[in-house]
């Protein structure tokens, strides 16, 4: 028995030893924490979001990784809870993360001080602050798309196009989900509308925000608006867009934030006929006919499996693959600083993460350009609106009025 | 287990009140108190310093747990009144503690006890109906609470701090020294821990807390022998909010933000399941019951990690993770209720009353 011991310790202290001289051999790889959503509040984005990180860090380690170095997207899902995202960071940290993708608002507000203190960066595109954009006043925080209010700002401008240039006297409802995100954009919107001399009213719809045929009534028949501003989530979308359908309001009149727009949201509104003509705003490009698409699909093919089936819902797919292909790029800068063997921490990544540009994917990504002071990288977006049941390009990436979005910033800056 | 129990006679109600039944108790309370006070330290001596920040930052989660659970069995435990607008009063907490430190520069010692005392005021106005209705009715009682102060909350800049209704909190300080990594703040957590446990331990052994079990069994019988059920519901609504409001307090401190989306119905819920699956009306079902629900899913993580890349593949893993975690928990909250309907404080009775006098029973 105890020579048995003896020999088992023998074999598990060669094997530690032998480890440890691979690790000293071959260059880490590097970890990138990935916190998600499949089995909470959101996890109607989450199912697809994630598949979308995890199968282009597969296809950038089959083509032999970022400069000759492995990735490894390590994902925890915090059913959008607060301290189950605590607990998540911290758990990234143990496993040595140089940068980590949050999910969810309240999250990245919880973590942005301990991001700091840590010298970790983390990036939350279209939730977060809109404030984050500074990066001076939030070094460790990239909110790396459009935030609330660069939507508000290009959803007017998306506006005065359709309604021949000029605002002045146009009426435009806001309707909204009545919870902080939805009231972000709110200061932005006032301010254009004294800009640009149009009539703002605002609908609010409580959670759930199941039930909003009163709003959509007052919007369309009492107040009879030229254009409306919809920022919805979750299920509301949908209702919204059978609601104005119900009452005939012309859905090509309606233009909705980011997170009223997957293809699940038309789904569940009945189908893409339904919603024929309705505008939706996105981050990231919308299809899988890009060519990273091509790409994963012959990974797979490789491997002898089929095309994963979330590939289907391209919106959400695809800002997974958007979300840590920024990440990938800043991990590629800052091995190009370091050196491709050299062991990288959260404040070189910071630093790749601020020197972000020219990384389209071939239009499936803005033209970002993330910098030490704006950490938004521009604030781009397109718009996509539904024809013949699919959504389809209806812009290309712009983006509005930086100048007022600017002040705001400086602003909120100030007040704390 | 390892001691005798026989040979001390109590001859007075004061000791057979006592807070230690037996001497060797508080020796066993010294030694976990000691244990207590080394976690941080041995957990770096054992695993280092970046994975105790880990280790350290889950039992965090658990102590601000047990602050929260114990605050509810008062009520609903003790007193037998039902809440599930707990969380809202943990964001009066919150919101009342983070407003005074942001907008007055208090430190912890004082916006702590005033997030206490607003939880525990605006809980004594929610427990009013609870003086005319029982049961399913004070439930919903109390989830119109849930949703009123979400909403107003919500609504009043003067409270959320403005739209975005989350208000970042400045670290807690002591002697000037800023508390920040999971290590320094395990110790200004544990404190807080430790005072609610013994806190409740003596108000349950009191005039006070009998008089709470006495209404919880039978009101009426309660009232006849000159209980005062009016002051002692509302007694109890406050207790438990003041808990509750330092819970939310804890809260804010440990992640630097007030913030309303912690606090909805699902973290009422999640309580709610602590106390029941840890025992209702017990001061260890609660701790228990924290220390099961906060580790749980972590724990099925960690082994879905490690074992769960036999059966699948690494991407179907990401799935299927989270997936079995629900499931499990669900299933396991029925095992727990079926197999142990009075909690984990009864389980872990029967375990030590077997080996109370094993070998030799009978």
């Amino acid at each position: 028995m105890t020579r048995h011991l003896a020999r088992l310790t023998a074999a598990a202290a060669g094997a530690i030893l032998m480890s440890a001289g691979a690790a000293i051999a071959q260059p880490k790889e590097i970890v990138i924490g990935v916190q998600c959503d499949r089995t909470g509040a959101t996890q109607t984005v989450g199912v697809f979001f994630c598949p979308g990180v995890h199968d282009y860090t597969n296809l950038i380690n089959s083509k032999g990784g970022v400069e000759g170095r492995k990735i490894r997207a390590m994902e925890i899902d915090h059913e959008y809870k607060v301290p189950q995202g605590m607990e998540a960071y911290e758990r990234h940290k143990k496993e040595g993360a140089v940068s980590i993708l949050l999910y969810g608002t309240p999250h990245t507000q919880a973590l942005a001080a301990k991001l700091a203190e840590d010298k970790i960066p983390g990036t939350s595109p279209g939730f977060g602050s809109a404030a984050s954009a500074d990066g001076k006043r939030y070094p460790y925080l990239f909110p790396i798309a459009a935030t609330y209010w660069s939507q508000a700002a290009a959803a007017v401008q998306f506006v005065k196009g359709k309604l021949g240039g000029n605002l002045k006297g146009k009426k435009i409802a806001y309707l909204f989900y009545d919870n902080p995100a939805g009231k972000e954009p709110l200061p932005i919107l006032e301010d254009l509308a004294k800009l640009e001399g149009f009539e703002l009213k605002t609908f609010a719809v409580p959670a759930p925000g199941v039930e909003m045929g009163a709003q959509v009534l007052d919007i369309t028949q009492r107040y009879r608006a030229d254009f409306v501003i919809a920022h919805l989530f979750g299920r509301s979308p949908s209702v919204s867009i059978k609601e104005f359908k119900r009452v005939g309001y012309p859905l090509s009149k309606v233009v909705s934030f980011v997170w009223g727009s997957a293809e699940a949201d038309l789904e569940a509104a009945g189908g893409g006929a339904v919603a024929e003509g309705y505008n939706t705003m996105q981050f990231a490009g919308v299809g899988s006919d890009y060519p990273v698409h091509k790409q994963i699909r012959e990974m797979y093919q490789k491997e002898g499996k089929p095309a994963p089936k979330e590939m289907v819902s391209t919106v959400y797919y695809n800002r997974g693959i958007f979300h840590i292909a920024v990440h990938i790029e800043a991990v590629r800068n800052a091995l190009k600083a370091k050196g491709a063997t050299a062991n990288i921490t959260g404040e070189d990544v910071k630093n790749g993460f601020e020197k972000v540009k020219g990384v389209t994917l071939d239009g499936l990504m803005p033209p970002l350009e993330i910098t030490p002071t704006d950490h938004e990288g521009g604030g781009w977006v397109q718009i996509f609106t539904v024809k013949g049941g699919k959504l389809t390009k209806a812009s290309e990436w712009f983006r509005a009025y930086p100048e007022v979005i600017k002040k705001h910033i400086e602003a909120d800056a100030k007040k704390s | 287990m390892f001691h005798r129990e026989s040979g001390y006679f109590k001859t007075t109600y004061a000791a057979d009140g006592g807070l230690y039944p037996l001497p060797i108790a508080k020796w066993t309370i010294g030694v976990l108190l000691a244990g207590f006070i080394l976690l941080p330290t041995i957990s770096t001596a054992v695993s280092g310093a970046v994975s105790a920040e880990y280790y350290v930052s889950v039992v965090n989660l658990i102590l601000i747990a047990v602050v929260g659970a114990l605050g509810l069995n008062i009520l609903v435990g003790y007193t037998g009144q039902i809440s599930i607008g707990h969380a809202a009063f943990m964001s009066v907490g919150a919101y009342t503690a983070a407003n005074l430190a942001v907008k007055l520069g208090l430190p912890f010692w004082v916006t702590l006890p005033a997030g206490g005392l607003m939880a525990a005021f605006i809980g004594a106005i929610v427990g009013i109906p609870s003086l005319r209705i029982k049961g399913l009715y004070l439930a919903i009682a109390t989830l119109a609470a849930q949703l009123i102060i979400e909403w107003v909350i919500n609504h009043t800049p003067a409270i959320s701090g403005g739209s975005q209704a989350s208000i970042e909190v400045p670290r807690p300080t002591v002697f000037g020294y800023p508390l920040k990594t999971q290590r320094e703040l395990y110790y200004f957590l544990l404190f807080f821990a430790v005072l609610a446990i013994v806190g409740t331990l003596n108000l349950v052994r009191s005039r006070i807390g009998r008089a709470f079990v006495a209404i919880r069994d039978q009101d009426i019988a309660a009232e006849i022998i000159g209980i005062d059920i009016f002051r002692y519901k509302l007694t109890a609504f406050a207790i438990s909010s003041f808990y509750a409001g330092v819970t939310g307090v804890l809260y804010t401190y440990y992640l630097g933000i007030a913030n309303y989306e912690n606090f909805l119905i699902t973290t009422s819920i999640d309580y709610l399941a602590m106390i029941i699956i840890g025992g209702l009306g017990s001061v260890l079902g609660s701790i228990l019951g924290a220390i099961f629900v906060t580790l749980l899913p972590i724990v099925i993580r960690v082994f879905m990690e490690s074992f769960g890349t036999l059966l699948f593949t690494a991407s179907e893993l990401n799935n299927v993770i989270p997936a079995t975690r629900l499931g499990l928990f669900g299933l396991l909250i029925i095992v727990f209720l079926v197999v142990e309907p009075e909690g984990l404080n009864r389980l872990w009775r029967n375990i030590r009353n077997y080996f109370r006098v094993w070998p030799f029973s009978y």
